[in-house]
This record gives structure tokens, C-alpha cells and sequence, in this order.
């Protein structure tokens, strides 16, 4: 019998997994798109809002609820203007006519 | 809510921001794209309030941020959409210090255990320096993107050694760190990840900046894929690092169209050779060269079979995107067939110039990439040449002598008849002559690029 696999190592086969993914999926991105993705890059960067909640989480942890809560609105301006902008952006990509 | 229902969600809003990134493929799967990950977003956000406390104050700094966040994606200009990348880049890299600052304060919040590990240790110091880094170099991009610093390199000698001793001295805390698990090496690392951040920033001239904000990006991504290797959170680690690879394949894309190497870049002082060339412009200044006035111009495309545009950012510095709108859509209605021909640096971010020409209006089958166009230039009766200069020189195709040799153009010297819209004969951003200016099938318009296609658009109706 072997050890369990240390957290670590099944976080880094997620992580280069992931990267690949990223790879593959950022190559097929249109150029005529590349500010919409980097816009949208920034909501989903963002994502480190959930890191934000559970560090303001704790009912009990004072300045770690402070500090958690200022990351918390500052992802959150992440999520919503990119995502609201990147919207905006992709509104304006029209056909001929329309 | 059980441990694994969290996980599964989380995995569930991870698939859908690939989603999102997948749907950017062509403008008709984008939008649908970007729902999707906006749906992610919801989900990931609503899981983690049901396992955590104080979801009052979580909700509130939500709103406020998130307030924020949409009002200035309501109001920002197009133009400014290199600013605001790069102000959302520093928030990315502040959130990130802070998130690890209170996963040092309290390892139990995460489920890290009292103690921290070898390895958090090392995961929240990584976390921690990419994050200070992102967060003080953004700001600096910010403020050279916005003119409030100015874009003018900053160098000292010694700076690459300065900023190696820095380098050296931060993991050296780093170390400290990992040993004492104290505060104090902590702060002084995340002090000097910061100075790095601006001592890196400060020597890249403006030019550069589409490659920087590039870079910026795909540092936040890693910063919080740091945080999600820290939380033990899959879903941080999977849009991380898609965000991360996203900004440097993006870095990658920019640095080739400029024939730069991505180190040459990040080193520093494109620029400096401005001087030299200038001299050099003073002996050139006495070659000759063919002016005509606007009606010249829109004679000559009014009677074409097809115009291609090679718009450049002073097209949109002049705000003319709309006027050369308008005399595209007269010019296609004398059944003259209208392309816009776009280099990958057009703009002052990767696909900037698309954006802008999108908010005109432009039809998107007309914008074609520079790859796709570069053949049809010698079959193109007039190409029209609007505040671009340097991505029009052929020089970069035949003098090896040339700074700029190398650099992937737009072959605009092969096309029958050429006009260039440009307030005076001085020279572009890297400071060199223009050998197309002074072709026998080159016909120059002075002017404000704005005036004269609203000259143009008078004389075609």
C-alpha cells in the first residue's frame, strides 16, 4: 500500500491540467475579441472573491473579518465590471444591417 | 451544505468560465459565452455564502464593490479600456495579499489547521509576492496608461542588479518566514514585492504597455491560483490558472507583432534610440513627396473597385471611428467593396482598435486581421492609411539597417495607390522615416484625420 496523495500534489495535477485547458481554449479565441477577454479574464480573476468570503467568514476573527471584508469589495468590483463591461463591449460586435 | 455538494458546485462554475472563455471563439458564441460565466460567478458566490458567517457584512462589501464596479463599466470610454484593465489588475493583487494575510491571521478559518504546513507556507508566500507584485506594477501601468505618470522609461544604472538584490533579500524573508512563521519577514516581503512591482514597471515605456497589462494579467491569474493552492480550493486554482495562460499566450501575441523578445520588453527602455533617428530624419526631410487635398482622395476612392483602411490609434486619439464609418458605408453604396485592415498593435492593448471600431458601428465581417489581409493589398486599388505609421513601414520588410526590421507589417506599399491621412510629415512612435510616404503611387493628406474624412464624406455626397 501506498500514502494518500498529498493535497499538494492533487492541487498541482489541477493546476497543470487547467493550464493546458487554458492553452488550448485561449489559442481559439478570435484576435478581433482580445479586449473582451481580457475583460473577462478580469471578472473571472475575480473569482478570488471566494477566498475573500471565507476569509471575512468567521464570526470570531476580528481583523481577519476586516481584512477579508475590504477583499471582498474589491474582488467584487472585479466581478461586476468585468463581467458588465466585457457585456458592453460585446454588444457593440454587430453584423452588417443589424 | 456538505463538503463535497461545495466541491461539486465549485467544479460546476469552473466548467462554465471555460465556457466562457470558449464562447469568445467568434462575436456570435461571446455574449451567450459571457453569461456563462457570469452564471458561474452566481453559483460560486451563493455556494460560499452558505458555509460561511457574517453574510450581512459579506453581502454589504459585496454591494459596494460591486456598485462600483458597475457604474465604471457603464461609463468608461473605449479608449480608456487599457486604464481600467489595469486598475482591475492592481484590485486582483490587493485582494490576494490581503486574503493571504488573513489566512496567516487564522489558518482554522480555511481548514488549514492550526498550524501552517511546509507547503501552505510556501503556497502563501508564492501567493503573497505575485500578489504584491500585480498589485504596485498595475498601478504604475495604470498611471503611465492614463498620462497621470509619465510614459517615459525611468532608468538608473545598477537598476537590474537593484532590482536582483531586491529580488534576493524578498525570498531571503521568504525563508525567514517559512522558519520563524512570524509576522515581521512576512510584512518586509510583501514591503519589498511591492517596491519590485514598481521598480519593474517603471522602465518600460509606453509603447510596451500592451505587453505589460498583458503580463499584469496573466499575473493576477497566478496570484490567485496561489490562493486557491493555499485554500485547497480547486475552482481558484482552475480560474487562475485560465486566466494566467490567458494573459501570457495575450503577452506572447503582442511581443511578435513587435519583433520583440518577451525579455527585451520586460528589461526595458524602448526608446532610447529616438534621438539617433530623429538626427537621421533631418537629413531625410528633403525628399520629396505627392499632397493632394481631400476631394483628391475621395475621387480616387469613390472610383475604386475596393478600399482597404489601415486605421491607427490616432484615429481614434482625432475620435474620427465614426466619421470614417459614415464614408465607409457611402463609399460601399457606390458599390466600392470597404475593409479595415488591423494590426495586432493598433491599439494600445491587444484587439483594442476591434473595440473601437465596434463602438462605430463598423460591422465586424469587415475588420479582417492582419494575417488574413496582408495578400490582397496587391490586388486593392486604394488603401487608405489613418493615423498609423510605424505598422505601414516597409522598411521592416527590406532594410535590414532598419530598429524595426523584422516586424510583421501591414503590406501596404504593394497596393496601386496609397493615401495617408497625417497632420505633418514627423516622424512615428520609434521615431523613423517612412519609406512609403515618398512612393510615386503615395498621395499625402494633411490634416486633422477627423476634418479631412468629414472632407472626404462632403465631397462623396
Amino acid at each position: 500500500m501506498v500514502n494518500a496523495v498529498d493535497p499538494v500534489v492533487l492541487n498541482l495535477s489541477v493546476f497543470v491540467l487547467a493550464i493546458f485547458v487554458g492553452y488550448h481554449v485561449v489559442w481559439n479565441v478570435t484576435p478581433a475579441l482580445h479586449t473582451p477577454l481580457m475583460a473577462v479574464t478580469n471578472a473571472i480573476s475575480g473569482i478570488i472573491i471566494v477566498g475573500a468570503m471565507l476569509a471575512a467568514g468567521p464570526a470570531q476573527s476580528g481583523i481577519g473579518t476586516v481584512i477579508g471584508l475590504i477583499a471582498v469589495a474589491l474582488a467584487a468590483v472585479n466581478v461586476f465590471g468585468g463581467f458588465l463591461v466585457t457585456q458592453r463591449m460585446l454588444g457593440m460586435f454587430r453584423k452588417k444591417g443589424q | 451544505m456538505s463538503a463535497n455538494f461545495v466541491a461539486l458546485t465549485y467544479l460546476t462554475a469552473a466548467v462554465l468560465f471555460i465556457l466562457a472563455l470558449k464562447g469568445l471563439s467568434s462575436p456570435v458564441s461571446a455574449r451567450r459565452g459571457n453569461l456563462f460565466g457570469m452564471t458561474g460567478m452566481g453559483i460560486a458566490v451563493l455556494t460560499t455564502l452558505t458555509i460561511t458567517d457574517n453574510v450581512l457584512y459579506i453581502l454589504l462589501a459585496i454591494t459596494v464593490g460591486g456598485v462600483i464596479g458597475a457604474l465604471v463599466a457603464r461609463r468608461i470610454q473605449m479608449t480608456a479600456m487599457p486604464e481600467l484593465v489595469a486598475a482591475m489588475h492592481s484590485l486582483v493583487g490587493l485582494a490576494a495579499v490581503l486574503i493571504a494575510m488573513a489566512a496567516f491571521n487564522n489558518p482554522v478559518a480555511y481548514g488549514i489547521g492550526e498550524t501552517l504546513h511546509a507547503s501552505n507556507r510556501i503556497e502563501l508566500f508564492i501567493g503573497t509576492f505575485v500578489g504584491a507584485i500585480t498589485f504596485t506594477g498595475s498601478i504604475i501601468a495604470f498611471g503611465k496608461l492614463s498620462g497621470r505618470i509619465s510614459s517615459k522609461p525611468l532608468r538608473f544604472t545598477g537598476q537590474h542588479w537593484f532590482n536582483l538584490l531586491l529580488g534576493v533579500l524578498m525570498i531571503a524573508f521568504g525563508i525567514l518566514f517559512f522558519i520563524t512563521q512570524s509576522w515581521a519577514p512576512f510584512l518586509i516581503m510583501t514591503a519589498i514585492a511591492m517596491l519590485l512591482g514598481v521598480l519593474l514597471i517603471m522602465p518600460i515605456g509606453g509603447a510596451d504597455m500592451p505587453v505589460v497589462v498583458s503580463m499584469l494579467n496573466s499575473y493576477s491569474g497566478w496570484a490567485a491560483a496561489g490562493i486557491g493552492f493555499t485554500l485547497n480550493n480547486n475552482m481558484l486554482i482552475i480560474a487562475g490558472s485560465l486566466v494566467g495562460s490567458s494573459g501570457a499566450i495575450l503577452s506572447y501575441i503582442m511581443c511578435k507583432a513587435m519583433n520583440r523578445s518577451f525579455f527585451n520588453v520586460i528589461l526595458g527602455g524602448f526608446g532610447g534610440g529616438v534621438a539617433d533617428a530623429n538626427a537621421d530624419n533631418e537629413v531625410k526631410a528633403q525628399r520629396t513627396y505627392r499632397s493632394g487635398s481631400a476631394e483628391d482622395a475621395a475621387f480616387l476612392m469613390g472610383n475604386a473597385d475596393g478600399v482597404i483602411i489601415v486605421p491607427g490609434y490616432g484615429l481614434a486619439v482625432a475620435r474620427a471611428q465614426h466619421a470614417i464609418n459614415e464614408m465607409a458605408k457611402l463609399l460601399t453604396e457606390k458599390g466600392v467593396r470597404v475593409r479595415y485592415a488591423i494590426h495586432p498593435v493598433a491599439g494600445r492593448m491587444p484587439g483594442h482598435m476591434n473595440v473601437l471600431l465596434a463602438e462605430a458601428e463598423v460591422p465586424y465581417e469587415q475588420v479582417v486581421e492582419m494575417d488574413e489581409i496582408n495578400n490582397d493589398f496587391a490586388d486593392t486599388d486604394v488603401v487608405l492609411v489613418i493615423g498609423a505609421n510605424d505598422v505601414v513601414n516597409p522598411a521592416a520588410k527590406n532594410d535590414k539597417s532598419s530598429p524595426i526590421y523584422g516586424m510583421p507589417i501591414l503590406e501596404v506599399h504593394k497596393a496601386r495607390t496609397i493615401l495617408v491621412v497625417k497632420r505633418s510629415m514627423a516622424a512615428g512612435y520609434a521615431g523613423l522615416d517612412n519609406d512609403l510616404f515618398y512612393m510615386d503611387k503615395t498621395m499625402m493628406v494633411f490634416g486633422d484625420a477627423k476634418k479631412v474624412v468629414e472632407s472626404v464624406i462632403k465631397a462623396l455626397s
